[in-house]
């Protein structure tokens, strides 16, 4: 059975993948493992979702760097790591030229077999500092959700709240000189609406837990996506300030982001009426 | 100059000796194994390092340089004997630099000094700890041998000591841990997985020694080439067979069925990528490898074909 629109897709696909400004070996990998075959299959069927299936909205992409490196800070939404790959097809589908957003995954991550080898295969590394730096240092634009694991935990009461954010990526930011492009991510809650978070179920798996969802698996609902992404925060500094100096900056993020959630909200809001107002 | 190789009955050991000889330096080599094919100006000395008569050679010599790579490593089966060559050797050799007024000495050690884990960083800089250890403890002596060689930088301050960490070496000798694994037609893998290698072509790892003699670094560095490769292209592209085992049988496995015997240590490095960043050795010495990975690769599968070839 063929999707509907999968073949132009994957033909587009190809074709943007061809174009990412990546140093690529004879047999088509980057030094980091990726691959361009991988990236193509692996991507292709969230390619797919995110334009047939959710229908993502993508706004205010001009504020992310068409070069150079940069760093991708956001919210999470979902109980899985949708939001991720949602942003990273957004990156590569919507920018031109495309760009490969590269997430820092959790470190459970590396021990799976085959979820590890799909994530070095698309160019997701385990987010370690030194990784970070690399990427950073090697001009690329690394995917960064402060809110870590803790982040994907929200229920579906607290989809729209942001949780303590780890301060590490300020610190890096700042020691690779790099922009923080913060952005929000909206829907990925009612996607994925977690009841519960099975913590002793997923620790039997090696992963911190597994959300639950009225319908058990955490399989999501074709609920519109959008992704509000805001000006780049520009910050000066060594990364080695004291933690008072780091959280300030820390907090002027989180600022951001919680004021493109909250913009995002009224937009899906007077969407959601306009789209009943002209319901039949 | 007059330089001393410990190990040059070793493949590496002999191609150096060679380059060096041929480049016109004066050179000494020391091994215990038997070396058939000695190039013209080499003086072979047939002693064991750790023995008295050693002690003589660098004595009668005394060598302005000396290369140390009579260290025994692979990922297959260890013997005890391992643990005395890798460090009483490496004792011997810095105190006898030490004693005769040696200028420089060169420790020739592997990258696998880092060790593989789902939590190390892709590109080890040189001032990691090896954290690989935990998971494989019959690397103990390599990595206590490399550590003991770059204590040498400041118990030795009048002695440059350039300790090297090279990565995985290939080419038409089919010698190394590398080579040795590929050699059969089946080459097995855990399934899940595909760590990236990195390897180089054994004539480049010449030069570089070669490089550091001449351009004589203080420090630590690791050695590289091209890119890295996964597991499975290098398979693939030496004409071998990849055959992905589930983690809970590969023990049972191994050994059997004509894949090769490893030690459990060692599937650490068929799951986990150990790459290291070989960009300070390139500053210190200017070091660039000229043969590519396509070429390493070509070179070994020529010289050891699969024993079954597939039909064309």
């Amino acid at each position: 059975m063929q999707l509907a629109g999968a073949g132009s897709l994957h033909a587009e696909l190809e074709d943007r993948i061809e174009r990412l400004e990546i140093p690529w070996s004879s047999f088509g990998f980057d030094p980091y493992g990726a691959s361009k075959r991988h990236l193509v299959r692996t991507l292709l069927p969230f390619c797919w979702a995110y334009r047939h299936y959710f229908g993502v909205r993508v706004h205010g992409l001009a504020n992310v760097p068409a070069r150079g490196r940069a760093m991708l800070v956001g919210n999470h939404s979902g109980g899985i790591a949708l939001d991720a790959a949602m942003v990273i097809a957004a990156m590569l589908l919507e920018l031109d030229p495309p760009r490969l957003a590269q997430g820092m995954a959790d470190r459970f991550l590396g021990r799976w077999p085959f979820l590890a080898l799909l994530a070095q295969r698309s160019g997701q590394l385990t987010g370690l500092p030194e990784h970070a730096l690399r990427l950073l240092h090697d001009e690329r634009l690394l995917l960064v959700f402060p809110e870590g694991a803790h982040g994907t935990e929200k229920l579906y009461r607290e989809r729209y709240s942001l949780v303590d954010f780890g301060t590490g990526f300020v610190r890096l930011a700042l020691a690779a000189r790099a922009p923080i492009v913060p952005f929000a991510f909206l829907g990925g809650g009612e996607a994925i609406p977690t009841v519960a978070n099975a913590y002793k179920l997923g620790q039997r798996f090696g992963a911190p837990y597994l959300p639950l969802t009225p319908w058990v698996l955490p399989l999501p609902l074709p609920v519109r996506l959008d992704i509000h992404v805001g000006e780049p925060v520009e910050l000066r500094g060594t990364g080695d300030e004291d933690d008072d100096v780091v959280a300030a900056h820390v907090e002027r993020v989180k600022l951001a982001i919680a004021g493109l959630i909250a913009h995002g909200k009224r937009v899906r809001r007077a969407g959601a009426a306009r789209g009943a107002g002209q319901a039949p | 100059m007059k330089i001393l190789v410990t190990g040059v009955a070793g493949l590496v050991g002999q191609m150096l000796a060679r380059q060096l000889c041929a480049a016109g330096h004066d050179v000494i080599g020391v091994d215990r194994r038997r070396f058939a094919d000695v190039p013209a100006g080499l003086h072979l000395c047939h002693v064991d390092l750790r023995k008295r008569a050693a002690e003589e050679v660098f004595r009668h010599y005394r060598p302005e340089v000396v290369v140390h790579m009579a260290t025994i490593g692979h990922l297959f089966a260890e013997s005890e004997e391992r643990y005395r060559v890798n460090l009483g050797g490496t004792r011997a050799v810095f105190e006898q630099c030490r004693l005769h007024g040696a200028a420089h000495a060169i420790f020739v050690g592997r990258h696998t000094y880092y060790g593989a884990g789902p939590d190390s960083p892709l590109y080890h800089t040189e001032d990691e700890p090896p954290l690989g250890l935990a998971s494989y403890p019959e690397l103990a002596d390599l990595v206590a041998a490399d550590l003991y060689a770059g204590s040498a930088l400041w118990r030795m301050p009048d002695l440059v000591t350039t300790v090297l960490r090279v990565c995985y070496s290939l080419g038409p000798s089919g010698h190394g841990t590398l080579a040795t694994l590929l050699k059969r037609r089946l080459v097995p893998a855990v399934l899940g997985f595909d760590p990236l290698a990195q390897l180089m072509h054994e004539a480049d790892v010449v030069d570089a020694i070669a490089t550091a003699i001449r351009a004589r670094p203080r420090g630590v560095f690791n050695v590289c080439g091209p890119s890295p490769l996964p597991l499975s292209v290098l398979v693939r592209e030496t004409g071998r067979r990849l055959v992905p085992i589930p983690e809970p049988l590969i023990a049972a496995a191994l050994g059997r069925f004509g894949l090769p015997k490893l030690s459990r240590g060692a599937l650490g490095h068929l799951k986990h990528s150990i790459v290291v960043d070989g960009s300070a050795f390139r500053r210190a010495t200017g070091f660039v490898h000229t043969r590519d990975e396509v070429q390493a690769m070509t070179e070994f599968a020529a010289a050891f074909p699969a024993r079954r070839p597939r039909p064309a």
